[in-house]
């Protein structure tokens, strides 16, 4: 189980991790040029409805049962979801902070780290908590369809011998990580983001 | 010190092609205290924002020092806007530390006694009254060491006691730093209190009507005898002025 539960959790990490930087940077483009959003937006649209399974059979049939397949299906079902709420982010970033930025003359990377980026923190933990959630679930699938290890693939076995308590026991292992990556990752990262917002007057 | 020469015709609204600025034309000496009255609408904060290059203003005359520049990208600017406009992720020292380019805490920390905000450093804006947080703007705006500094309405949102210790404060930094000033307001006394000169705009789209030096002696009192006998005298004339029937000095 162990062993399983360690190459799900690398396949989750590793599109999870791919998923959200593209996902951001595509979100942030789309959010703030509109003409780029114009040209995107329907193929944006389209990518979002592709059902998960679909994405997962044709990686695996134009790459191959490898593991650069899997993951690539899973971030193709992941990027999309990411691009909408980073967008919608950063639609409504505040411009009178920006001016701000403007006047006194802050550098790029000031502007964009300080200034900028901070605004949309809320949108990215939001869908980094989507995101790990929906992962899993598609992780899994693409483990069941085409992988010989994993979580998803040990589910799979377990379903054929109609074994209900190895089917349980996986899921509230992977409750439990789910619980220890809430409580030791996303926490201790909601505190960080809110420090200042979420104060009241002295 | 900067001297500048303002003249700016038929300026539009970013958003649509309606005039906001019909013809203004001003200069400020160095060191001036220039303040600017005008009903709402008639595109103060339009003018300060093409001082400071947030909006376009490369089709009108901005002469710096008798130099043409483009959005003042070569000199020292401090804005003072309506809002603080503070970033409530950063706390107070941070926020001040944001528009330095090498922050020194000392000076930082020097810089908030005199606005009277000593030990507030860790705070976040949100843990501070309104009056408080525009302190810490306009030591933000002052820490650059501003040759020019701009404020839109900086207090109009404050309660009289507060505004009155902001505007003495501003006084003593003005004083201080030596900074050209223009101040847009709609408050006649407080342009008394502060300006040497004022200019009274029209309504939209607008041009100078009217301009007059403010030549009480300084330091002034807010609601001194010479200081309300100024205003009444103004008061007076200021229909007269927004009507346009008096000529443009």
């Amino acid at each position: 189980m162990i062993v399983n539960l360690t190459v799900t959790l690398t396949r989750v990490l590793i599109s999870f991790t791919i998923a959200m930087i593209l996902g951001v940077i595509i979100g942030i483009l789309m959010g703030t040029s509109k003409r780029l959003n114009q040209l995107s937006d329907t193929l944006l649209i389209i990518v979002l409805n592709i059902p998960a399974l679909v994405t997962i059979l044709l990686c695996y049939i134009w790459f191959g049962l490898v593991e650069s397949a899997a993951i690539m299906a899973v971030v193709i079902n992941k990027v999309p979801t990411v691009v909408v709420m980073i967008r919608e982010g950063a639609r409504v970033v505040d411009e009178d902070l920006l001016s701000v930025a403007k006047v006194y003359k802050l550098s790029w990377s000031k502007t964009f780290f300080r200034v900028f980026l901070p605004q949309l923190y809320p949108y990215i933990m939001a869908s980094a908590r989507a995101g790990l959630s929906l992962i899993w679930k598609i992780v899994l699938v693409v483990e069941l369809l085409g992988r010989s290890d994993g979580v998803g693939f040990a589910l799979n076995t377990l379903f054929q011998f109609f074994d209900i308590a190895g089917i349980l026991a996986y899921t509230f292992a992977f409750i439990s990580i789910v619980l220890v990556i809430e409580n030791l990752i996303f926490r201790p990262l909601d505190t960080l983001i809110a420090r200042g917002i979420h104060h009241d007057r002295t | 010190m900067i001297e500048l020469d303002i003249a700016i015709k038929n300026k539009c609204y970013a958003n649509n092609s309606s005039v906001v600025l019909k013809e203004v034309e001003f200069n400020v000496e160095p060191g001036e205290f220039i303040a600017i009255i005008g009903p709402s609408g008639s595109g103060k904060t339009t003018l300060l924002n093409m001082l400071s290059g947030l909006e376009d203003s490369t089709a009108q005359t901005i002469l710096c020092n008798k130099k043409p520049i483009d959005g003042f990208k070569e000199i020292q600017l401090g804005y003072i806007f309506q809002q603080p406009r503070l970033m409530p992720w950063l706390t107070v020292q941070e926020n001040i530390q944001l528009v330095l380019a090498n922050p020194e805490e000392i000076k930082i920390k020097q810089l908030l006694a005199q606005v009277g905000l000593a030990g507030k450093e860790d705070y976040y804006p949100k843990q501070l009254s309104g009056g408080m947080q525009k302190r810490v703007a306009i030591a933000r705006a002052f820490a650059v060491n501003p040759e020019l500094i701009l404020l839109d309405e900086p207090f109009n949102s404050l309660d009289a006691p507060t505004a009155t210790k902001l505007r003495q404060l501003l006084v003593e930094l003005c004083k201080i730093r030596k900074s050209t000033v223009i101040l847009v307001t709609h408050d006649l006394s407080e342009a008394i209190y502060l300006a040497d000169r004022i200019i009274f705009m029209s309504d939209s789209p607008s041009s100078i009507i009217h301009q007059c030096n403010v030549d009480l002696p300084k330091p002034r009192i807010e609601s001194g005898c010479d200081e309300l006998a100024w205003q009444a005298k103004l008061i007076q004339q200021y229909p007269n002025i927004l009507s346009g029937s008096l000529l443009p000095i």
